[in-house]
Order: C-alpha cells, then sequence, then structure tokens
C-alpha cells in the first residue's frame, strides 16, 4: 500500500455529537475583523536570496508593526 | 518559500515541525555509477527508513523512523542526480544522501537542498514579496483598503489544513483555553484515522484553531466512549476569555444543587 503524504491524505469526519455554535462568540476565520486577522494571520513570503530569514522576520515586524512574529523554519536537513 | 507568522500565529509554528516536507536535492557521487544501479537504490529508500539525528540536531540522537511518502529522480547528469524528496518531518536529507552513497557503495553527499513545501505550504502558491505586504498594508493603514491584506495574509488556521483535528463544544472552548486536557463530552466531531500520540489541532464548531494538542485515543475509542480525556492540551492558541467561562458556570450549578 502506498504511502501517502499528508497533503494527499483524505480524511473523513466523524460525528460524535449534535452541537450549535453561538455565532455571537469568536469568529469565523475568514470573517475576523482586520486587527485580528493580522493577530491570527499567516504568510507565505517569498524570501529574497540575500537576507537570512531572521532578518526578514525582523523586516516584518517593522514594517507591519507587529510586537511578535516568527518564520516556519527554514531548512532543518 | 518562507512562511511567517504574526502575533498570537506565532504559537502555531510548532505545527510547521510536525508538517511533512517536500525537498528538491542534489546528490553528488563519489564515482561513475550505472543509471540503473542509481535508480535501483533510489527505489530502496522509499517508505519506512531509520535515521538518526546529526550532531547539530536540537532532538534527542536516537535512531528513528521517518517515511519517504516519495523520492523521484528528476535529473542525472554525470556524478550529480537531482531529484525530489516528499518525505516526513524531521528526516534529514544530507543523512538521505549519505546513505544512498553508502547503499551504492561508492559514497556521496548532498551538494543543494531547497524546500519547496512545508505541510500546506508550497511554492506554487502565489507566494507574496515583501513589496506587496508592504503595499497591502499601507493601503490599509491610509485608510483606503484591507481587501489586499486580507487576500495575502491568511489565517493561522490555514496552517493546519494538514493536520487531524478534533471539532470542540462552545462550553469546552475555554477550558481548552486555560490549558485543561480534552475531556470526551466535549468532543463534537472529529478525523478519521487519529491514533494513540497523533498531533492534532483542536478547533471549535466555526472552524477557529483553539489549541495543539495530542491524542491519547484513537478516532474509534473516542466516539465509542462517554468518559475519558480524549486528548492531551499541548499548545494554546485562542486567548482565554474568547468563549466565555460556561465550564466554570456548569461546575459551580453542579456544586450548588448538591449542596441542597
Amino acid at each position: 500500500m502506498k504511502l501517502l503524504p499528508p497533503w494527499e491524505m483524505e480524511r473523513e469526519t466523524v460525528s460524535k455529537a449534535k452541537a450549535e455554535t453561538d455565532a455571537t462568540i469568536g469568529y469565523d476565520p475568514y470573517r475576523r475583523p482586520i486587527d485580528f486577522h493580522i493577530r491570527f494571520g499567516v504568510v507565505n513570503l517569498d524570501k529574497p536570496p540575500g537576507p537570512s530569514s531572521h532578518e526578514v522576520v525582523a523586516w516584518v515586524k517593522r514594517m507591519l508593526e507587529l510586537q511578535h512574529a516568527g518564520h516556519g523554519g527554514t531548512l532543518d536537513a | 518559500m518562507l512562511p511567517v507568522a504574526f502575533e498570537d500565529a506565532t504559537k502555531a509554528i510548532q505545527a510547521f515541525l510536525l508538517s511533512g516536507k517536500t525537498y528538491v536535492c542534489v546528490v553528488q557521487l563519489h564515482d561513475d555509477v550505472a543509471e540503473q544501479t542509481i535508480r535501483d537504490t533510489f527505489a530502496e529508500f522509499s517508505g519506512e527508513i531509520f535515521q538518526r539525528p546529526p550532531l547539530r540536531a536540537s532532538v534527542k540522537r536516537i535512531v528513528r523512523r521517518r517515511t519517504i511518502y516519495a523520492l523521484e529522480i528528476l535529473e542525472i547528469e554525470g556524478r550529480s542526480v537531482l531529484f525530489r524528496a516528499d518525505c516526513q518531518a524531521g528526516t534529514y536529507m544530507r543523512k538521505i544522501c549519505s546513505d544512498i552513497g553508502e547503499a551504492i557503495g561508492r559514497g556521496a553527499h548532498m551538494s543543494e537542498l531547497r524546500r519547496t513545501r512545508a505541510g500546506p505550504f508550497d511554492e506554487d502558491r502565489n507566494l507574496c514579496s515583501m513589496y506587496d505586504l508592504l503595499e497591502a498594508y499601507d493601503d490599509w493603514k491610509s485608510g483606503r483598503d484591507e481587501e489586499g491584506l486580507r487576500k495575502i495574509v491568511r489565517p493561522v488556521e490555514e496552517a493546519f489544513k494538514f493536520i487531524p483535528k478534533i471539532y470542540i463544544r462552545d462550553s469546552a472552548v475555554d477550558a481548552i483555553c486555560h490549558g485543561a486536557d480534552l475531556a470526551i463530552p466535549g468532543v463534537v466531531k472529529l478525523d478519521e484515522g487519529i491514533m494513540n500520540k497523533t498531533p492534532l489541532v483542536l478547533m471549535s464548531l466555526k472552524g477557529e484553531a483553539v489549541a495543539l494538542a495530542k491524542a491519547l485515543m484513537p478516532t474509534e475509542q473516542i466516539v465509542e466512549q462517554n468518559h475519558g480525556i480524549a486528548a492531551k492540551t499541548v499548545r494554546v492558541i485562542m486567548p482565554e476569555g474568547t468563549y466565555p467561562r460556561l465550564w466554570k458556570e456548569a461546575h459551580d450549578r453542579r456544586d450548588a444543587m448538591s449542596s441542597v
């Protein structure tokens, strides 16, 4: 049996209970007010070849006036 | 291709360490080798392999099993072999290259490496340039338009696209935000194929990421049982108080009732 990478696996969702969610609490991730959208946001950046990932993140923090930012690792290997 | 997370989304970066990766790599063989030998050896490296992390790794250096989902030779030119590898998180391509060299018997080393995918983030998906980002931010700040930012900046939930999920009821959310483990009564629906120790994301019914967790039971057991702890909370993402403290009220009500 061929081993599938996570991006090719199809998973079904199994229901255990019936429940509703209160529309007045929290947000649909695609309907967050813009400041929350940024606060819980990620970007797939086309990193310029020169600077290090660390420098790029520092620039982004400054540009977007963020308190925190981090990158998803470069080459772990 | 560099995924960058903002503010609270930085808590999700751990998930990148769990995501499968795709690398494009060049291995330099230390001698001339027949093409068929190269192809045959590569075929041996698909599937499950064993690796010990190198000296420089930040993980425990025990031999561990890793899965190579796919290994495809793209081009062979003399002693250089260009190939693509889809592999489980924490697979060391440098070691794969030197092991291929050992398997062939003539030695080899990795000469080039590029990561082209980390979980849901890949090179083909309209990468955002620094300029695009600055422009979109500027459009918003000068009061004109937030649409550019909304398109370029993705909700952190997209980073979890390929991680198995358990959806929890509203009354369970804040407890998890306070670090509580997930008790079975809080589960509404869940993905198939979850096993003990599977890394998970706990989601609200609106699709918001609540916390990263680790399964303590497989899907079937969570569905069947009515009590017990389904998952251990590892990293909370949603701030406390986003959802009301319904768990404490229910607890107080129960205490008040029992003292009657």
